[in-house]
């Protein structure tokens, strides 16, 4: 039972270093990104090949936020050029490119059997409770890490110009400031934290396959920040936790509710989640946690 | 002379909105721009602040062409507009809008944010002084931390006035400040608009409200179907059969 807490709370620090990425870019600066399973892809599979030729991970999980964030730069000077709602099908699209590459490039990733055996954190350490907790501290650390920085920038000149161009870009551009620079840095800073989930994820669940990485991925980010609160951080950390808990608690629904198998759970799981999205748009559309406004 | 607008044309598809429109204003003039609805009036100032690339046609401020910079190029070259229906940064407070207007801020980089805070933490000491004197100015101290998607009609276009005041522009399009506002916060800005001309700043206005606009600027440019009609004096411009009949109709 331990071991298994300690995995929901490993999964759930992972999402959360994704839902904090996602805030920056949406909730913070109005970027519609939905592709963020992307650069959670390329994260994984950069860091995950890197280590197997023997890098060791303190540098291959760096590695994987730097060019996760190398993707995201042409990304942003396409962002630059399309209306936001463009703007969410071609990123939609790259998620869904990315993907595709990683299924078919079977010379470098091993395609659909994808890539087994790959280093845990903390080799030296046997498998069990131990591990784990180790592996929770490191990421505690990076998340509350990527907490502070946001923090730092949501007070900042910086975060007031990107909240400025997610309320109004042309009036920023009348004021006499470029907003393409200000996008292009959020998607490449909101990237790169999805890179390094990525790794965090490929060194602990230690085989990835493409199929790990559909826009279901993605959209379960955008449920965790809306449940939250987009724009807040604390909405970004609270949201993620409640859909963890959520998704993981509703499997011993199963046992209570008679007359549901497996499958059919997974698909009444989504569509609760769907449900409590329709309520949170109607009832409370700033989320758990408040709206943009900083009061 | 600041501003020099000559021979701007701009079609949309079949619809001529400007055609061959010149004006200028003077080194801290205060001049208007009337005429009636759809007289082109916002198409002009669009094309002027570079948000609408003109079909014919070439702008300059202060002696230096304009043509083919962006908006934010001609607002830091001195040239800042402020739009008819107010663009406010609705969820900042009414002094973050205005700090976020002044330009080059060392913490808007993520570099200098990390790697200088001191010179961020003092920049922005003086740069909260400096908003409080503006707020003060344009006496919106009751609602200064506030949300500005908040306030009424007429609080939003001086915190647009505010916000372009910290660019330190050389001249303001102010895009018909009167519109929706309440007839004493009109005395009001029109009160502010008048001390800010009384320290060197221009300004070009939009009016649709031909008394508002006729009480404050010393001239006037009226427009009609894309045209300037005419140009002068309050008393005078009124007093022109063409104005009256393009406001009323043929009517008179």
């Amino acid at each position: 039972m331990d071991a298994y807490l300690a995995a929901i709370a490993i999964i759930a620090l992972i999402y959360m270093l994704l839902s904090l990425g996602l805030t920056l870019q949406y909730g913070l600066t109005g970027l519609i990104n939905f592709g963020h399973v992307g650069f959670f892809a390329i994260g994984a599979y950069t860091s995950a090949l890197l280590s197997l030729q023997g890098v060791p991970l303190a540098l291959s999980i760096p590695a994987a936020a730097v060019t996760a964030g190398i993707a995201a730069w042409p990304i942003g000077l396409i962002s630059l050029r399309l209306r936001d709602d463009y703007f969410a099908i071609v990123t939609l699209g790259f998620s869904e490119t990315v993907r595709l590459v990683i299924t078919s490039e079977k010379w470098l990733t091993n395609g659909v059997q994808g890539i087994p055996g790959i280093p845990r954190l903390f080799e030296s350490i046997s498998v069990g409770i131990g591990a784990q907790l180790a592996v929770m501290g490191v990421l505690l650390v990076v998340t509350l890490a990527a907490i502070y920085a946001m923090r730092r920038i949501v007070a900042s000149p910086f975060g007031r110009v990107i909240e400025a161009i997610r309320d109004n870009e042309e009036a920023l551009q009348a004021l006499g400031k470029d907003p393409a620079r200000f996008k292009i840095q959020v998607l490449i800073l909101g990237s790169a934290l999805a890179g390094i989930a990525g790794a965090f994820y490929a060194h602990y669940i230690t085989y990835i396959v493409p199929d790990q990485f559909i826009p279901l991925v993605t959209f379960y980010v955008w449920m965790a920040i809306i449940i939250g609160g987009v724009g807040r951080v604390s909405g970004a950390v609270v949201g993620t936790g409640l859909l963890m808990l959520f998704l993981e608690g509703s499997r011993f629904l199963r046992d209570i509710v008679p007359g549901v198998s497996e499958v059919e759970m997974a698909s009444l799981r989504i569509g609760v989640v769907g449900l409590l999205l329709v309520l949170f748009t109607i009832y409370r559309p700033q989320g758990l946690m408040g709206d943009f406004t900083k009061r | 002379m600041s501003l020099q607008v000559s021979n701007i044309s701009k079609a949309f598809g079949g619809f001529q909105a400007l055609s061959g429109v010149s004006l200028e204003v003077p080194t801290g003039a205060l001049v208007g721009l009337i005429g009636p609805n759809g007289a082109g009036k916002s198409t002009l100032f669009s094309v002027i602040s570079g948000f609408m690339p003109p079909d014919e046609g070439s702008i300059s401020f202060d002696g230096r062409s304009l043509d083919g910079l962006s908006p934010a190029e001609r607002a830091r070259s001195g040239l800042v507009r402020t739009f008819q229906v107010p663009r406010e940064f609705a969820h900042l407070t009414v002094r973050e809008n205005m700090m976020a207007a002044a330009p080059d801020q060392t913490g808007e980089s993520l570099v200098g944010l990390f790697f200088r805070p001191g010179k961020v933490r003092e920049e922005e000491q003086r740069l909260a002084e400096e908003v409080a004197e503006v707020i003060r100015f344009l006496r919106l101290e009751r609602v200064a931390d506030q949300p500005a998607g908040k306030l009424s009609g007429g609080q939003k276009k001086l915190v647009e006035l505010g916000r372009a005041l910290l660019v330190k522009p050389r001249l303001i399009l102010l895009d018909e400040p009167f519109a929706g506002v309440n007839p004493v916060l009109i005395g009001e800005i029109m009160e502010r608009i008048r001390e800010l001309n009384g320290r060197g700043i221009g300004f070009l206005v939009i009016e649709h409200d031909l008394e508002a606009l006729t009480r404050l600027a010393p001239h006037l440019y009226v427009m009609d179907q894309g045209r300037i009609l005419t140009q002068g004096a309050p008393d005078a411009v009124l007093a022109d059969a063409r104005v009256r009949e393009a406001y009323l109709g043929g009517a008179v």
